[in-house]
């Protein structure tokens, strides 16, 4: 049986890893908070630029000449995966799930013979995937002291995918990452980028208008340089919700934390006060039955 | 006076959105003044500045490093890369990005036609922006 020395230095050391929880769970609230206010002033813009690529895509698409990154190659064989998890852990089954997620795309797709490609970006990705998948890894990016991700960085990473579709290293990109569904609950996900699914034609009002639009310059320029943007924008999208659900996945794992490090530290004291009393019983009974033999 | 809506988004944030009489945006093919009633247009933008006027005077003036802009008979909507009030342009900041621009233009000499031009664009927009902040 532990002595009561050693229970105490028990009790007092998850006390502090009680308190370091608890500031952890704090400052994820408040990351988690600025993190959503930031996702929330991104979304105007998404929503523009989905409006104006809906009456632009209509315009071109069908066009035998209309820019790869809507089309695509026209073949399915390379697939390029951007995997977008944290930079840190201490977050639950944040990280793992999106990583699993990405094991189990990667898997089918290889089962189905198509080439497989990875790019991961947040650090906690790249080792959890480079351990089963090093030889498909093709680049990894780590924003680990960027203070708060921009739009900068997901224009970075925007950029290097187009490098790579004119370069001819793939065929359809897509991007996995943990969708921010609520603070509790995120659900890894895949979304494709490439070729660009195009936002629905709201038939009410769009298709009305559209026909009437002028464009300056042409259709296929304007959408040869629109089409980069909303990569980006979908990579900032992502990665902001990802961010917000990295924030909401710390705050809970730390508030379970904090809650099992209370009951750890009530069941340790209840021992700590029966190891007592069973101490001074017994030298009550030592005291007691010497004294009857004398 | 009649108005129209104006709407101006970063990728970052919602700057403005309110009725105007006129807007002067930096259209790819030159400047473009827009009035309530203006013809549906969709336009690509270069770096620039842009001017909005209310109640006969020019109230607000920022700069955007290139963008879109769909224009449509009651409403403007703006796609910036990036927009600053013209008042915080800052010279340094804008000749270290035409230095920047000018390398990385360099350094496209040898890669494709199109990340070629996509980099003299910047380096144009990076020179308006210095010029615009030596004029502010």
């Amino acid at each position: 049986m532990a002595s009561l020395k050693d229970l105490r230095g028990r009790i007092n050391s998850v006390k502090s890893t009680r308190k370091i929880t608890q500031a952890m769970k704090m400052v994820a609230a408040a990351k988690l908070r600025r993190a959503q206010a930031q996702a929330e002033a991104a979304r105007p813009y998404a929503q523009r630029m989905e409006r104006m690529l809906a009456s632009l895509g209509a315009a071109v698409v069908g066009s035998p000449d209309a820019p790869r990154m809507l089309i695509g190659t026209g073949r399915d064989q390379v697939h390029l995966l951007i995997v977008v998890t944290a930079e840190r852990g201490l977050s639950g089954a944040f990280n793992t799930n999106a990583g699993r997620f990405a094991r189990a795309r990667i898997r089918a797709l290889e089962a189905e013979g198509k080439t497989v490609k990875l790019l991961t970006v947040g650090r906690k990705g790249a080792t959890y995937l480079k351990r089963e998948f090093a030889s498909r890894v093709v680049g990894e990016i780590s924003y680990a002291n960027v203070k708060r991700i921009g739009f900068e960085q997901a224009d970075e990473i925007a950029t290097r995918i187009t490098a790579m579709l004119e370069a001819g290293e793939f065929d359809v990109c897509s991007l996995v990452y943990n969708r921010f569904q609520s603070v509790i609950s995120q659900v890894a996900s895949e979304q494709r980028l490439i070729p660009a699914p195009l936002p629905a034609n709201d038939p009410g009002t769009a298709e009305g208008s559209q026909a009437l639009y002028e464009y300056e310059p042409g259709e296929e320029e304007l959408l040869s340089a629109l089409l980069p943007k909303n990569l980006a924008i979908q990579i900032y999208r992502a990665l902001l919700e990802s961010a917000a659900g990295f924030y909401g996945s710390q705050m809970t794992a730390m508030d379970n934390a904090t809650r099992n490090a209370g009951d750890m530290i009530n069941r340790l004291t209840l021992n700590y006060n029966r190891t007592r009393q069973a101490n001074i019983t017994r030298e009550l009974i030592e005291i007691i039955s010497g004294a009857e033999a004398v | 006076m009649a108005t129209f809506d104006l709407e101006l988004v970063s990728p970052e944030r919602l700057l403005l959105s309110r009725p105007v009489e006129m807007a002067v945006i930096p259209a790819y093919e030159g400047e473009m003044g827009v009035l309530p009633g203006h013809a549906p247009m969709i336009v690509a933008l270069r770096g620039g500045v842009i001017r909005v006027t209310e109640g006969g005077r020019e109230t607000e003036s920022l700069f955007i490093m290139g963008g879109f802009a769909e224009i449509t008979p009651g409403r403007v909507t703006v796609l910036a890369d990036e927009a600053t009030p013209l008042a915080s342009l800052s010279r340094t900041t804008a000749a270290q990005r035409v230095t920047e621009a000018e390398a990385a233009l360099a350094a496209a000499a040898n890669d494709a036609p199109e990340i070629r031009d996509r980099a003299s664009d910047r380096l144009m927009a990076a020179r308006a922006m210095q010029d615009a902040a030596q004029a502010a």
